[in-house]
């Protein structure tokens, strides 16, 4: 079952981090990559751009209404995802736990699952 | 020219007696099974064009055994250079096989077995033991087996790598695990080719050539494991019990979805258009396995499908029947969702009142209590209890916490339709 593991994200413990916590931070997502691409889970990952770049296009009932920024303000945002192939639910969660994201204080990994297309079993 | 399903259906075919003859000769199953993979290839490549050889499986074990020992060489230049030479020429020029490189046609039975047991060795996750039993056993290409569980080539490639690693780690040896241990290996045995099967049973996105067809994978190595194993062996009536299951699950394939991939449940199923000759056959296996098997859980499913296949409709259906049958599976191999089926079976033959007080007693059960099926079963109760208002709200709480979108799109549909 497919996962997706949401980097939630929050500049202002990004930005307090040391130079330190910052390349432990890289060198962890290095290895955390590494070894989900060698147990054959990893599917696929990317990181977000900030959403202060971002272009929101907004349904109005008519012509859409296009705005500079993002859908909603707010303190924390996705920063970037991984998308796994994993055994369970708490696999997933095994996973996530990994991410060295889930040692700063501040920062989460919301475990999400991808909607799949299968019906009634047997 | 030969036909390239023939082709293939052969391939997979020889592919677990090749590799076993291999692993035996050479021991090292993780090499050998990349060399029989290559040699797989190859042959799907060259046979089409030039006709299988006199003897397949011996041209097989020829090349997948150059590849072997090219690879022990070293030298990758020279090794890509060989193995270029050894597929493009024509199999009648190639040595022809020794005797000692047929595989004995009557020693391969047990290994075939045997290399079942490896692949679902309990040191691996389920996905990757349904993995490396199809390449192994099955004799899928790693792409195949990829595009039918929807991940990329690479990270399936890499999950059956990083299995064979694993059982070696373990010490696994290729033998046949003997008293107590063996039937716990063949539970697991029997629990991958039923992921499989379930895993193409619920593949409700049309017909795609891409995709190898695993309900049909799954009964074919069941029926296998059925034929390997000797009649009086404890297991052999769960084997039996698990492919009459499968059979008879497969009978209604046709009419489980709409074309445009709408579910269809049971109830709504058009029975003339389930598989009779499936159907005939998984019933007259499940009456005869159980009149002499040992009951397992596998067999009691296979009952309980054979009694809705005899039904010409769920009015028809003899429900005090599946609901013993579920009240025996429920009592040998306790389950959350055996009791959601159970109150279904219930709330039939007691009315829905019965069927919904067993599901609240199921809320405190933690395996279940927020599960959707609970929600979608509850629904289904309250409306036949004829509480529109709840049963709406039940079906829409089950619409929100389904991850399968076909389901989500039935539950919504049955919640639109109590508005």
């Amino acid at each position: 079952m497919k996962f997706l593991l949401i980097m939630q994200v929050n500049p202002a413990v990004l930005d307090a981090l040391t130079e330190e916590e910052r390349d432990s931070i890289g060198s962890g997502h290095e290895g955390f990559m590494k070894s989900i691409r060698e147990s054959g889970e990893f599917i696929g990952t990317q990181a977000l751009g900030d959403p202060g770049n971002s272009v929101t296009v907004r349904g109005t009932g008519g012509v859409p209404a296009v705005t500079d920024g993002p859908f909603l303000e707010a303190k924390e945002f996705m920063g970037g995802y991984y998308l796994v192939d994993v055994e369970s639910k708490e696999r997933a969660v095994e996973l996530a736990r990994q991410i060295p994201d889930a040692r700063i204080g501040g920062l989460a990994i919301e475990v999400r699952p991808i909607m799949f297309e299968a019906g009634f079993d047997m | 020219m030969a036909e390239p399903g023939t082709v293939e259906d052969l391939l997979r075919t020889l592919a677990p007696r090749v590799l076993a003859v291999l692993v035996r000769r050479h021991g090292q199953f993780d090499a050998c099974e990349d060399a029989v993979q290559e040699a797989l290839l190859a042959a799907a490549l060259q046979w089409p064009d030039e006709g299988v050889p006199a003897e397949p499986a011996g041209w097989l074990v020829t090349v997948a055994g150059r590849r072997l020992t090219d690879q022990w060489r070293s030298e990758s230049a020279r090794r890509r250079r060989e193995t270029a030479v050894a597929v493009a020429r024509p199999y009648h020029e190639l040595i022809a096989p020794s005797p000692a490189d047929e595989p004995d046609s009557g020693g391969d039975t047990d290994d075939t077995l045997t290399l079942l047991f490896l692949c679902c060795h309990p040191s691996l996750s389920a996905p990757s033991q349904v993995a490396l039993t199809l390449r192994a056993v099955g004799g899928l290409t790693t792409e195949q087996i990829a595009s039918a569980f929807l991940v990329p080539e690479t990270t399936m490639g890499q999950r059956i790598s990083r299995a064979k690693q694993k059982i070696k780690e373990a010490g696994a040896t290729f033998a046949l695990p003997a008293g107590p241990e063996r039937a716990e290996r063949l539970a697991v045995v029997l629990h991958v080719l039923y992921l499989v099967f379930n895993e193409g049973y619920t593949a409700t996105s049309g017909p795609d050539l891409q995709r190898v067809e695993l309900t049909a994978e799954a009964i074919r190595l069941t029926r296998e494991v059925r034929r390997l194993l000797p009649d009086d062996d404890p297991a052999a009536g769960e084997a039996a019990g698990l492919l009459a299951l499968m059979l008879l699950t497969d009978s209604r394939r046709a009419t489980r979805a709409t074309a445009d991939g709408a579910l269809v449940p049971l109830a709504e199923q058009d029975r003339s258009r389930w598989d009779t000759a499936l159907i005939g056959e998984g019933t007259e296996l499940i009456e005869r396995t159980m009149a002499t098997a040992a009951l397992g859980p596998y067999q009691l499913q296979a009952a309980i499908a054979a009694v809705h296949a005899e039904a010409a409709s769920t009015e028809t259906t003899d429900w005090r029947q599946i609901l013993v049958l579920y009240g025996i599976l429920d009592r040998i191999a306790p389950n959350p969702m055996v009791t959601l089926n159970r109150a279904i079976a219930t709330a039939q033959v007691h009315g829905p009142a019965a069927g919904l007080a067993l599901l609240d007693d199921l809320g405190a059960d933690k395996r279940v209590a927020g599960h959707h099926r609970l929600d979608a079963v509850r629904a289904h109760l309250l409306e036949l209890a004829g509480d529109r208002a709840a049963a709406r709200d039940a079906y829409t709480r089950a619409a929100r916490a389904t991850v399968s979108l076909p389901e989500r799109r039935y539950l919504e549909t049955k919640a639109a339709r109590l508005r």
